[in-house]
């Protein structure tokens, strides 16, 4: 059995250090197998979140080697093992404790988000009828697993620090799923706009490269959020056309 | 809005604990794009050796003034002389990759470090992105859009000129060159976001509409691959000029295939 040494944040409420730990590694194994061990053998105190270990409940969120990934979901054999593999909290929520961040924030940005919205129901027993083609683009929002990644990755929040003005690639993915869907009648792009930040987005697509789930974020939920808000403050023709030609979403 | 209290731990330019080489994908993309615009800004001063035989530069694509061919004749005294024609024109499809939501990506992060890859540190703390002047002015790019879709009907029609060797049907490497441009542009164009979003994406149910679903489901298949052709397309707009501006001036020969 191989050697492989650990680099993992140790420390409380964002003061702290990295700490060293070497453990014996195997085939198979993925980051969180190596911290329980660090955590049997040398650590008794190290906080981790952790759930399933399937990659769906998007409990162990964490930076390795710098960029987002789920501890549960990252193979040993996909990182170099001659060099430390550094083990880090995500940077852009409140740190607790070792590599456990408070992300309760995003909870409150979600109770924001205007909710969904039906149309009157199609059938006199209150129900709807809805194609099978309308709901697969919505569909692919569905996989989300609020693991928080794409909110860690995108630099506005993790850099720029403005939690108070944009909710991030995560919301935009929940706000798209309402918006496109084909019973919702809402209209959020006002809140797009001016609470949400869907402009500050600049597209850099980030979110969707850390993304466990494989959602095209980017493309298939901010852009065509922005395209809407575009449709509704700066496209006059397209409002135009649309006011005419009684073309109804 | 809901508010978060996060320590404001700022990392500094370039620094982050990526362990690849982060620095590769930003550095081909400023050296590609760079490389582009001063090609194209050095083909577009140079106002001769646009033409040869059928071909016509993409760049000079409509010719509006300058030579005998030229749709309004020669240029106007209006028109200061080193206007060229390519130089009245190049501003609509050059605005229309400026605003593409491909391209921006690309350049935000190649040319203003903003950031300069994922989890890299920026140089700059005050941030506004695209929600107030300038960058709120990418909000345009449908109406390139328009303009681009205008030029892939003129470079058809160059085409279409280009098989045309003195009133005689015929196909020249020059011939396959431009055919390629224009299919590798057209591939970009109709991969476009904003084209994506009018022909469906506005739209929450497209069930019942057999037309306008399968040009949604045509263009998103275009659209995955955006980032691709938009690198192709740029390569092969460059080169349809280089090639015929190199046949115009003798160096290459144009061979013709029948």
């Amino acid at each position: 059995m191989a050697t492989a040494t650990f680099r993992i944040w140790r420390g409380e409420r964002g003061q702290g250090s990295f700490q060293d730990y070497s453990t014996e590694v195997s085939a198979g194994m993925v980051i969180l197998d190596a911290v329980h061990q660090i955590q049997a053998e040398h650590a008794g105190d190290l906080a981790v979140r952790w759930n399933c270990k399937a990659g769906k409940c998007g409990s162990c969120s964490a930076e390795i080697n710098g960029m987002p990934k789920l501890m549960c979901m990252t193979r040993l054999n996909s990182l170099p093992l001659d060099k430390p593999v550094t083990v880090e909290p995500m940077k852009a929520f409140p740190h607790m404790k070792d590599l456990v961040t408070d992300v309760s924030w995003n909870y409150e940005v979600k109770k924001r988000i205007p909710k969904f919205q039906p149309r009157k129901p199609d059938a006199q027993d209150g129900t709807w009828r809805i194609a099978p083609e309308d709901v697969d683009r919505v569909q692919e929002f569905r996989k989300c697993i609020e693991c928080y990644l794409c909110q860690d990755v995108c630099h506005v929040l993790r850099d720029h620090h403005m939690h108070d003005e944009f909710i991030g690639p995560r919301f935009l993915v929940y706000t798209a799923a309402l918006e496109m869907h084909p019973l919702d009648v809402g209209d959020r792009r006002e809140e797009l706009r001016r609470q949400f930040g869907v402009g500050l987005c600049n597209i850099t697509k980030c979110c969707t490269k850390v993304c466990p789930e494989s959602i095209t974020i980017t493309d298939n939920a901010i852009i065509p959020l922005k395209e809407r808000v575009v449709d509704r403050f700066f496209d006059p023709l397209s409002k135009l056309f649309r006011v005419f030609s009684n073309s109804k979403q | 809005m809901s508010q978060v209290d996060v320590p404001l731990v700022r990392a500094g330019f370039g620094e982050t604990r990526r362990a690849d080489n982060w620095w590769v994908q930003p550095l081909f993309v400023f050296l590609g794009l760079s490389t582009f615009i001063v090609y194209s800004t050095w083909a577009a001063l140079q106002g001769q050796h646009f033409r040869f035989g059928p071909y016509l530069s993409p760049f000079y694509s409509p010719e509006l003034f300058g030579s005998a061919e030229a749709w309004f004749g020669a240029s106007p005294k209006w028109l200061p002389a080193w206007v060229t024609a390519a130089m009245l024109i190049l501003w609509a499809p050059g605005g229309f990759r400026v605003t593409c939501y491909y391209y921006r990506g690309a350049y935000y992060k190649a040319f203003w470090a903003d950031p300069p890859s994922c989890t890299v540190g920026e140089p700059r703390k005050k941030y506004l992105g695209e929600r107030s002047f300038p960058l709120i002015i990418q909000n345009i790019h449908r109406y390139f859009l328009y303009l681009a879709l205008i030029f892939l009907v003129l470079l058809a029609h160059d085409v279409w000129d280009a098989l045309w060797f003195d009133g005689h049907f015929g196909i020249g490497v020059g011939t396959l060159v431009l055919l390629t441009n224009l299919l590798l542009l057209s591939s970009y164009t109709f991969g476009c976001h904003s084209f994506r979003h009018l022909v469906g994406g506005f739209r929450d149910r497209l069930a019942g509409r057999p037309v306008r679903k399968l040009a949604y489901d045509c263009v998103s298949c275009f659209n995955r691959r955006h980032m691709l052709f938009a690198w192709c397309s740029l390569f092969s707009v460059g080169f349809a000029d280089l090639y015929v501006r190199l046949c115009s001036m003798g160096i290459w020969h144009d061979w013709r295939i029948f």
